[in-house]
Parts: C-alpha cells; sequence; structure tokens
C-alpha cells in the first residue's frame, strides 16, 4: 500500500533553538528541517532567529547567513542564486519553490523550510535526486533524426515552430513540479512525473525531431504516463511559470490522435 | 541492495504499450454517462407521477429498457475504469494488486449483470 505515516525513524523531534543577537532590531524566525544520516537520531526542527536588517531579502541569504553566522553544520544545495541552476528547490512555507527567488517578507510568520516532499534526504535540506534524473535520462532529452544535417548550415525551424518549444525548453530541473505531485509520490518508481515528461513533451513538439512516433510509444503506459490524474500540483509549483499538466495533456491528445 | 543503475531501474520492464484505451474509454463513458443520466432525470420528470406502476409501464417500453439497460452498463463500466485507477494508485504490492484486480472485475461484472437482467426483468414481466 501507498504509506500515509511517517516511519516511525523519519517522525520529526525538536532540536535546538538559536535565539538572535542582543541589539537585532528586524528578527524573522527560521524553522528549519535538520536530518543527520551519521548521528543515528530522527530528523529534528532547528529554530533560528535570524536579524534580518544584517541580512539579504531571499530567503536563500538567510540560508547562507545562517550557515556562515550561526551553524555551519546546515546543508542545503546552492548555485546560482538567480533561479536559473535549480540547486536550491526546497519546500518553503508548504510550497516547493526556489529559496533563490522567495522573498522572506512575502512569507508570514515562521518561515518553515523542508527539503522536497516524498524524497529520500541525503542529509538536511538535501534530498536524493537520483531516480529523478534517471527519468529524465530515460525519455532521451536530446536532438534523434534519420536526415543527416545539412552540411553547411544548423537545422532550420520556423519562428512559430520554435515558439512550440521555447516555453517548455526553459525548465530548469529543479524537481519542483514532480515532488509536488501525489501521483509521483505513490508511484515514483515508476510514473515519469511532470518534469521528465514536460521534458518528453519538449522534443515530441520540436520539427526538427523525428522520434516523435518512438517517443510515444515509450510512453505509451498505465504507470509511465497516465498516472497523471490532472491534479495540477505540478504547474502550480514550477518556479518558471511553466505549465507541465498541459504538457502532459498534450501528450494524451497524441496518443489518442494517432489512434483515431 | 540492488546494483542496477538508477537508468535501467527506471526503464525497468518497458513501456506496456497500451494505457490510452483505457483512458480514452475513461472520457467516452463520461460523455455517455452525462447524456444517459440526462435523458434518465428528464425521462422521470416528465412522468405524470412516480408510483410503481407508472414506472414500470414506462420501462415497458422498448426503448426506456434499452436506455436503461445502457445506464446500467455503462455506469458499472466507468466505476470498473475508475476504481482499476485508485487500486493501480495505491496498492503497489504485485499481488495484492492482482487480488484486488480480480475482485473488482468479478464484484462490476456481477453488479452489471444484476442491474441489466433487472431491468429486462421488469421490462419484460407482465404490464402492471
Amino acid at each position: 500500500m501507498a504509506q500515509f505515516r511517517l516511519p516511525k525513524n523519519s517522525v520529526v523531534g525538536v532540536g535546538k533553538t538559536y535565539p538572535a543577537p542582543a541589539g537585532a532590531k528586524d528578527v524573522r524566525t527560521f524553522r528549519i528541517y535538520r536530518f543527520d544520516p551519521e548521528s543515528g537520531q530522527n530528523p529534528r526542527y532547528d529554530t533560528y532567529e535570524v536579524d534580518m536588517a544584517t541580512c539579504g531579502p531571499m530567503i536563500l541569504d538567510a540560508l547562507i547567513k545562517i550557515k556562515n553566522e550561526i551553524d555551519p553544520t546546515l546543508t542545503f544545495r546552492r548555485s546560482c542564486r538567480e533561479g536559473i541552476c535549480g540547486s536550491c528547490a526546497m519546500n518553503i512555507d508548504g510550497v516547493n519553490t526556489l529559496a533563490c527567488t522567495r522573498a522572506t517578507e512575502d512569507v508570514k510568520g515562521t518561515v518553515k523550510i523542508f527539503p522536497l516532499p516524498h524524497m529520500p534526504v541525503i542529509k538536511d535540506l538535501v534530498p536524493d535526486l537520483t531516480n529523478f534524473y534517471a527519468q529524465y535520462a530515460s525519455v532521451k532529452p536530446w536532438l534523434q533524426t534519420r536526415t543527416p544535417a545539412p552540411p553547411d548550415r544548423e537545422r532550420l525551424q520556423s519562428k512559430e515552430d520554435q515558439e512550440k518549444i521555447d516555453r517548455p525548453a526553459a525548465c530548469i530541473l529543479c524537481a519542483c513540479c514532480s515532488t509536488s505531485c501525489p501521483s509521483y509520490w505513490w508511484n515514483g518508481d515508476r510514473y515519469l512525473g511532470p518534469a521528465a515528461l514536460l521534458a518528453a513533451y519538449r522534443w515530441i513538439v520540436d520539427t526538427r525531431d523525428e522520434a516523435t512516433g518512438e517517443r510515444l510509444d515509450e510512453l505509451e503506459d498505465p504507470f509511465k504516463l497516465y498516472r497523471c490524474h490532472t491534479i495540477m500540483n505540478c504547474t502550480e509549483a514550477c518556479p518558471k511559470d511553466l505549465n507541465p499538466a498541459k504538457a502532459i495533456a498534450e501528450i494524451k491528445k497524441k496518443m489518442a490522435e494517432r489512434r483515431h | 541492495m540492488s546494483l542496477r543503475s538508477p537508468v535501467g531501474r527506471v526503464l525497468g520492464l518497458g513501456a506496456a504499450g497500451e494505457g490510452v484505451g483505457h483512458w480514452w474509454t475513461q472520457r467516452v463513458t463520461s460523455v455517455a454517462l452525462v447524456l444517459l443520466g440526462l435523458w434518465f432525470v428528464i425521462a422521470l420528470i416528465g412522468l405524470p407521477d412516480r408510483s410503481y406502476e407508472t414506472v414500470t409501464s414506462w420501462m415497458h417500453d422498448p426503448f426506456n429498457a434499452v436506455m436503461l439497460s445502457l445506464l446500467v452498463g455503462t455506469a458499472v463500466y466507468h466505476s470498473l475504469l475508475g476504481v482499476q485507477v485508485v487500486v493501480e494508485d495505491y496498492v503497489s504490492d504485485h499481488g495484492s494488486k492482482i487480488v484486488s484486480m480480480l475482485a473488482l472485475q468479478f464484484i462490476h461484472f456481477i453488479l452489471g449483470a444484476l442491474g441489466i437482467f433487472s431491468v429486462l426483468r421488469v421490462a419484460f414481466g407482465s404490464a402492471a
């Protein structure tokens, strides 16, 4: 059966509180999920009081400040700090998003931060995305053709055709969508999830690609594709304002189209 | 612990090559149920009264009997398709999944057969 309760060793306890320094003017509280696999202990919430007067505006700024000045053991992924690398995806205030593009002032009260839901946790806010990346690789996210490339120029595409792949190609693989999807939670081992399906769609509608049929063949499966029940959490969660739910619906339409 | 590669695990047994039939049939039966449901409600409202005699004599009409049988059959089929998805979603153990599917199919076919037989029995029975 799908698991609805946390296993005993995943129940989250209460950890330490790090109070704000004396004289702090604008204090915000961050409650952060902590898990250290080497400690042998259950996960816990640690509470950090941060003086926002000396902190940047984004959640990622606060996390970096906490790591630099309060608790160097806090572990999270980050890189570009401008919403293009997808590294700092996490669950902030109940919503999967990027810590670097979410402003602290947009969250009311205590800022609760968890790793992306329903993924194995490596440490603190770092989830194991091995399966997620393997699903992406499985849809062969590269151009497949039979016609040899023209010797003197690139493969051409009209402006209208380019617009079809413009948005889907903007996916940064942050995993916010897939890990917000209940179908992916219950069947993430067999359902490819919105991110991988959006990537598949990006190649299915690419007019330069000549493997559309094979791509559809590889998705025609009750689990790989049809676990999507149009819950729409993926589209709601996407920090890049993409629409994976619509891409999946379009793939289903193409499946039906080639039968009739 | 399996040493199989992550991509190998994801590719698994490959695509089943089906799913679109189930998806399409679920939508066709939804549309049919909307139409049949509307017909059923409008027909019932149109009856002079809701007494046993009026309704059974209404069911003696061949068109009404056929439409009612279709309504029962379509509803049961649509339900089977829907509940199958729920089982696939939540029952991950393969053995339990097969047993649940068998049980579901048997129950739905029994319900459908009973429903259609009941309609026909009234339709072919002596007029009230």
